[in-house]
């Protein structure tokens, strides 16, 4: 995999080779690739000097940095309380519908993947979904539906 | 807006203020007068936990160890807080001033703010006004740089020595205490950590003295606090308010009429219900929080309640420690069990024995807190944990 090797040689290039580099490294793969490959993790592990292990240790630690495949476009649907009790069941079973995936899933063109997570500190504006960083408020079924169709058409 | 019983206060979010001046005016004074000043006012850390913000920045400043930093925790996460970030949105120059002013103090050159990952797009403009804020310093001849570092979406790393493992490349467990960060931080140098809110009023109080802040609120709670305020309520939304309210003055300000409980301080704060809320004043004396006020009406199941914030903690923990780790995965089967009548109601108090244990044992804030929430909504809300 040479890009990834690349990429990896790049950001560490950026962000320096100590083991405080390693979460803005993690970061900048995720930024690039939507997921933290194998590979990757292997490739950081070598420009870093640190074992694969230390790296797959933290990088499985944080709900950002994702180790499985995800699509183009990370929907995060909070399911904490406050936007649970304005209807974010609404909005998963929405998007659900429309993507036709589950939560956890990706799309079969990769290009989104549905999440659940916790508070996105949007709780009076909830439900409150992430897209990528982007966060959305105040959530309808409708105006899901139309971010959502503006998402497939880029 | 009216607030027939409430004292809205305009510290934080008053836009009347040049940083540079106030920089330069603190510049003229010494470290003691600082500190003093920030005793006088009686302010306590922000973020709940509620430690005198000059003791911290006095007992770093102490530490003969030359290297040592200034840590702004921009990590909030707490469910239904949300007040940082709209304090890092409208007036990020005096959360840096704030940064500055603790950095003289304490004789650090190097300060971070660790910004929670749900708010990278803050990002952009942050970076921005840092910009701004460094040419200033620049101009006033200060040596201290501002770095933003980001968080990777872990409710654990609000827990301050959690924050710098993550800061240092690791994953955010929380270290053991002692050594307290004033004498081993970041890099194991005495670090000053503060939340974003402390930083601010540690810089109002620069500007305006101690006496304005001082005159505000209770002799336990001094001066204004921010508050997030969401659930079944008109006005949700962020609020500058006067410590020392009970929550039936915040419930007839806030609610919708039919409040039937309000959480104060978060999932891992305390559940007060109606009968007690003449008596429960919100701030150290009563219940404390970091800012987060939820409010539930009679639609709501406070058993769903209670599952939803053991759903946070089982996920959120780290998983360090066997009480917390364990026991939040135990405390929602057990209510589980109860409700689906698989269990009798008295194991209700089994499971309470083992938030307590939780309580006394877990390393951590987050899995001895876990016992708030649990113990304040079972013991008030028993019916709707059992049909
Ligand atoms: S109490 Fe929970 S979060 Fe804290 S150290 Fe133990 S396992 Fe980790
Ligand atoms: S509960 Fe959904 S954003 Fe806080």
């Amino acid at each position: 995999m040479p890009e990834i090797k690349e990429l990896v040689k790049n950001l560490a290039g950026k962000h320096g080779r100590t083991r405080e580099s390693l979460i803005p490294i993690l970061q900048g793969v995720i930024h690039e690739e939507r997921y933290i490959s194998d590979e990757a993790m292997t490739e950081i592990a070598r420009e870093l000097d640190i074992s694969a292990a230390q790296v797959y240790g933290t990088a499985t630690f944080y709900s950002f940095l994702d180790t499985q495949p995800r699509g183009k476009y990370v929907i995060r649907v909070c399911r904490t309380i406050s936007c649970a009790m304005k209807g974010k069941n609404l909005i998963t079973h929405e998007i659900e519908d429309m993507l036709k995936i589950k939560i956890g899933e990706t799309t079969q063109n990769k290009k989104f993947s549905l999440l659940e997570t916790n508070c996105l500190g949007w709780c009076h504006k909830g439900p409150a979904m992430l897209i990528n960083d982007e966060a959305f408020t105040d959530l309808t079924a409708e105006k899901v539906r139309e971010i959502i169709n503006q998402y497939m058409k880029k | 807006m009216s607030y027939s019983n409430l004292k809205r206060v305009d510290l934080i979010f008053d836009k009347e203020c040049n940083p540079k001046e106030i920089i330069k005016n603190t510049w003229a004074k010494s470290n003691d007068q600082i500190i003093n000043e920030l005793l006088e006012s009686g302010l306590k850390g922000r973020g709940g936990a509620g430690f005198p913000t000059a003791l911290k920045w006095k007992y770093t400043a102490e530490q003969p160890e030359p290297d040592k930093y200034i840590i702004c925790n921009a990590d909030e996460g707490e469910p239904g807080t949300f007040k940082d970030r709209e304090i890092l949105f409208k007036v990020p120059q005096k959360v840096f001033g704030g940064m500055v002013v603790g950095a003289k103090v304490i004789g650090a050159k190097e300060g971070f703010i660790y910004l929670r990952g749900e708010y990278r797009f803050l990002l952009p403009e942050l970076e921005a006004q840092l910009e701004i804020f460094h040419a200033s310093l620049k101009d006033l001849k200060i040596d201290f740089r501002i770095k933003i570092i980001m968080g990777s979406g872990a409710y654990i790393c609000g827990e301050e020595s959690a924050l710098f493992e993550s800061m240092e490349g690791h994953r955010g467990e929380p270290r053991n205490k002692p050594p307290y960060p004033t004498i081993s931080g970041f890099r194991s140098k005495p670090t000053v950590i503060n939340n974003v809110e402390t930083l601010v009023y540690a810089f109002m109080i620069c500007m305006h003295g101690a006496r304005k802040f001082k005159d505000l609120g209770t002799a336990d709670s001094r001066g204004s606090k921010v508050f997030s305020i969401s659930g079944d309520t008109p006005k949700a939304g962020i609020y500058e308010l006067e410590l020392g309210m009970t929550v039936e003055q915040f419930v007839e300000e806030f609610g919708d009429g039919d409040t039937k409980a309000v959480q104060v301080g978060g999932a891992s704060g305390f559940c007060v219900p109606r009968k007690k809320f003449k008596e429960t004043i919100i701030g150290f004396e009563g219940v404390p929080t970091g800012g987060s006020m939820m409010l539930f009406n009679s639609s709501r199941s406070m058993f769903n309640v209670l599952h939803n914030y053991l759903e946070f903690f089982e996920e959120e923990s780290c998983g360090q420690c066997t009480p917390c780790r364990v026991g939040c995965q135990q405390l929602i089967l057990g209510i589980e069990a109860v409700k689906k009548g698989e269990r009798h109601a008295n194991y209700l108090e089994h499971l309470q024995k083992l938030a307590q244990t939780m309580k006394i044992t877990a390393k951590c804030g987050l899995g001895q807190s876990v016992a708030n929430s649990f113990f304040s909504i079972v013991e008030n809300f028993k019916e709707e944990m059992i049909y």
